[in-house]
């Protein structure tokens, strides 16, 4: 059996210094070589591990055969959003884990094939091969919030023709694609592309819309709505609770990542959002999240920047690709800390954080081994920016501002087997579920888009 | 895109902009906000709804040139658009019935107390106004808030208008005169709503502020505009703006204003008068 084909990537001491990709992607020849590898299965296991069911056999096949515009019309079929799934999608955990060849070590690089065929689609100088025509049948569905979920939700509605409405209350569509997940890992033209080829499909956008706010569900519905998709994401971020957390230079992820990506912080003083970033950067966290803030930072010029984490690497929620990726860039891992509080000067910006030294006990609810503080382990780490990277909670704007809709007691919304909430007609799919990858929140938009179809029949 | 009707000039530094928004024209309750971004590479910042026409589908945003973008808006005319345009955000204030209100404004607070003074008015509130300025030109929006309070005072710190003093001093004689106060209501710098707090604390009258502490995307989550009040960390976006003024924590409100002053005056320079760079 021939060997994995590696993907190429710049070097890290190339790459910290800017934005722009890490990973490059595969040639012509690598593809076809990577997809040769594949067996064809007659039970595929792989498409039982893709949460959007992709054909995935189907679309190595022709890429074997160097057809990549067969490629990309199969994976088309299932995903509105290739090129960020070949980016972003855990595949370890998924389709690369169920792959046979797995058992002996070496999985098909099934991520990095997606990942081929979608670009070599925007290579092309007419994108959009695989647009269905379908006739609108006029119905009309409003889809909150633009991230996977809804984009996926909104993609397979129009594809089915129904008249399918994104809104978004920042002023550029993607969500989390757009705000959270750094350019060097997911750039904002890759997105851009995606989002082309929704509003070619007919999916319509209108950005700067809080909806509860700018206006309500129940308007919604008044306008002509026939069904409302929630994918409004978890927008909450957690802060740790301990004293000093609201010192100067003390990031939630979410703002830090807001401020560098969406509002473009790192071509300040062009861009008027400014960010802040020092000497000695430390994160708080062991999430995909906290990788990408510290790899930021890192390219924001940092000269050390260390990633705090309460349990071990096993425990470790980021992809080992990240964290792989964040060592190879120079980021310190103090495992198994906690910080206790922060220090600031008399001017209130942050210079030092105190943390305590943790050990693992017995597993807890999440079957991850509960780390408990080490009495008297107590150091002090002089830094001069941190940034939370501790976990995020379903945004309750708002469910708060949408009588008759439940959610359980950690404010995910409630819904059915169909992803229909507590109020006919409005489904939520996503992190507002309780859905925990871009990839989770595509299945759910998808799911959801097959059970408004049903509702609306 | 945002389409400016009208450009109205009210102090030196003070402007209004009545902007084409029918969405939130029509929705905007007092003590609500908007965040905006004036053009393509600019930042979002939060400003108050300070008045709103449904029928014509406007809002009013008066603003004060204090930093990059609100000079940059400063520079816009009627017939020009703001890029982006985000609301109606924030918990609206909390109208009802409670016999004599007080509202201050200090400085452009004046634009955000107006519409509050004029919804507890017409709640069936005695309203009494209090704003002040460092000087008679600076004092905005004067025939508004008469015609909204049933008694407005003036106060100026050179005294070229009204009394000379501060908004604090009348504040002091109203409570000493023995009226009895059900509510103050203030918007204006910082160290004003503090000493006002301060003021309201001693003579145990319930008092609310609306604070403008640093905000990006409004909606709750990225949590830069935290203020800690009582004991509690508070997200000013969805969870304020206003708060009871005898919970909030002045000192971390100040020091966190102050977050990126470095940064904002390197984008002040950026943008002196006089420069030429295209606007977008």
């Amino acid at each position: 059996m021939q060997k994995r084909i590696k993907i190429n990537e710049r070097p890290a001491s190339e790459r910290i210094k800017d934005f722009k990709s890490v990973v490059l992607g595969y040639n012509p020849e690598q593809a076809r070589q990577e997809a040769l590898r594949c067996l064809q299965c007659k039970n595929p296991t792989c498409v039982a591990g893709c949460p959007v069911e992709i054909n995935i056999p189907g679309f190595i096949k022709a890429l074997a055969e160097d057809d990549p515009a067969a490629a990309i019309a199969i994976l088309k079929d299932k995903n509105n959003l290739p090129s960020v799934c070949g980016r972003v999608c855990p595949q370890e955990e998924q389709c690369e884990l169920k792959c046979v060849l797995q058992k002996k070590g070496e999985p098909v690089a099934i991520g990095n094939l997606e990942r081929y065929a979608a670009d070599w689609e925007k290579n092309k100088s007419n994108p959009g091969i695989n647009v269905a025509a379908t006739s609108n049948n006029g119905i009309k569905v409003a889809v909150v919030g633009s991230g996977p979920a809804g984009l996926t939700c909104a993609g397979d509605l129009a594809k089915k023709g129904f008249a399918v409405t994104v809104f978004e209350s920042l002023h550029r569509a993607g969500g989390v694609l757009r705000y959270g997940i750094p350019e060097f890992r997911l750039p904002a033209a890759i997105l851009d592309d995606e989002l082309r080829y929704l509003e070619s499909i007919g999916v319509r956008f209108v950005v700067n819309a809080l909806i509860g706010r700018t206006k309500t569900v129940a308007e919604l519905f008044n306008e002509g709505f026939r069904a409302v998709f929630i994918g409004t994401g978890a927008g909450l971020p957690a802060f740790p609770g301990v004293p000093g957390e609201n010192l100067n230079h003390i990031y939630s992820a979410n703002e830090f990542l807001v401020r560098v990506n969406l509002m473009r912080a790192f071509e300040f003083p062009r861009y008027d959002t400014p960010v802040y970033v020092g000497k000695k950067v430390a994160v708080i966290g062991g999430g995909n999240t906290a990788m990408d803030a510290a790899r930021t930072a890192r390219r924001m010029g940092a000269g050390n920047v260390t990633i705090i984490y309460r349990r071990s690497e096993n425990e470790m929620p980021a992809r080992r690709e990240e964290i792989a990726h964040a060592r190879e860039e120079g980021i310190e891992f103090l495992m198994l800390t906690n910080p206790v509080s922060f220090h600031g000067d008399d001017k209130g910006f942050v210079q030092q954080v105190e943390c305590v030294k943790m050990e693992l006990g017995a597993p807890d609810a999440s079957g991850r081994r509960s780390p408990a503080a080490i009495a008297g382990s107590n150091f002090t780490l002089a830094i001069d920016t941190a940034i939370i990277a501790i976990g995020m909670s379903p945004n309750p704007l708002l469910i708060s501002l949408t009588p008759g809709i439940s959610t359980d007691n950690r404010g995910r919304l409630i819904v059915d087997d169909n992803l229909m909430t507590t109020m006919p007609g409005v489904f939520a799919g996503g992190d507002i579920t309780g859905g925990e990858t871009v990839i989770q929140a595509m299945g759910m938009g998808k799911k959801a888009a097959r059970a408004i179809e049903n509702f609306l029949r | 895109m945002y389409k400016i009707i009208t450009k109205t000039r009210l102090a030196a530094s003070i402007n209004r902009l009545d902007v084409q928004a029918p969405e939130i024209a029509g929705r905007a309750r007092p003590g609500q906000f908007v965040v905006l971004r004036v053009n393509d590479t600019g930042e979002r910042i939060p400003l108050t709804v300070a008045g709103q026409d449904p029928a014509g589908g406007t809002i009013s945003l008066i603003f004060q040139e204090t930093g990059k973008t609100t000079r940059a808006l400063a520079q816009l005319s009627a017939g020009d658009s703001i890029r982006d345009i985000l609301g109606p955000l924030g918990t609206p204030t909390k109208i009802e019935h409670i016999g004599n209100v007080v509202v201050i404004g200090g400085g452009v607070g004046a634009a955000e107390v107006l519409p509050v003074a004029k919804a507890f008015k017409a709640a069936g509130n005695t309203v009494t106004g209090i704003v002040g300025a460092r000087s008679r030109e600076l004092i905005i929006l004067e025939n508004e808030l008469k015609a909204a309070c049933d008694k407005l005072y003036i106060t100026t710190d050179d005294g070229s208008s009204g009394r000379k003093g501060f908004v604090s001093d009348v504040l002091k004689e109203i409570i000493a005169g023995n009226a009895a106060i059900g509510l103050v209501y203030a918007v204006g710098p910082v160290p004003m709503m503090r000493v006002v707090a301060n003021i309201t604390r001693e003579a145990g009258i319930k008092t609310t502020v609306s604070l403008n502490p640093i905000m990006l995307d409004g909606t709750g989550m990225c949590g830069v505009c935290r203020v800690r009040v009582g004991d509690m960390v508070k997200f000013a976006c969805v969870d304020g703006p206003e708060f009871d003024a005898h919970q909030v924590q002045w000192d971390e409100l100040i020091s966190r204003l102050a977050g990126f002053r470095q940064e904002e005056k390197i984008s002040l320079e950026q943008h002196a008068p006089g420069c030429t760079c295209k606007k977008e």
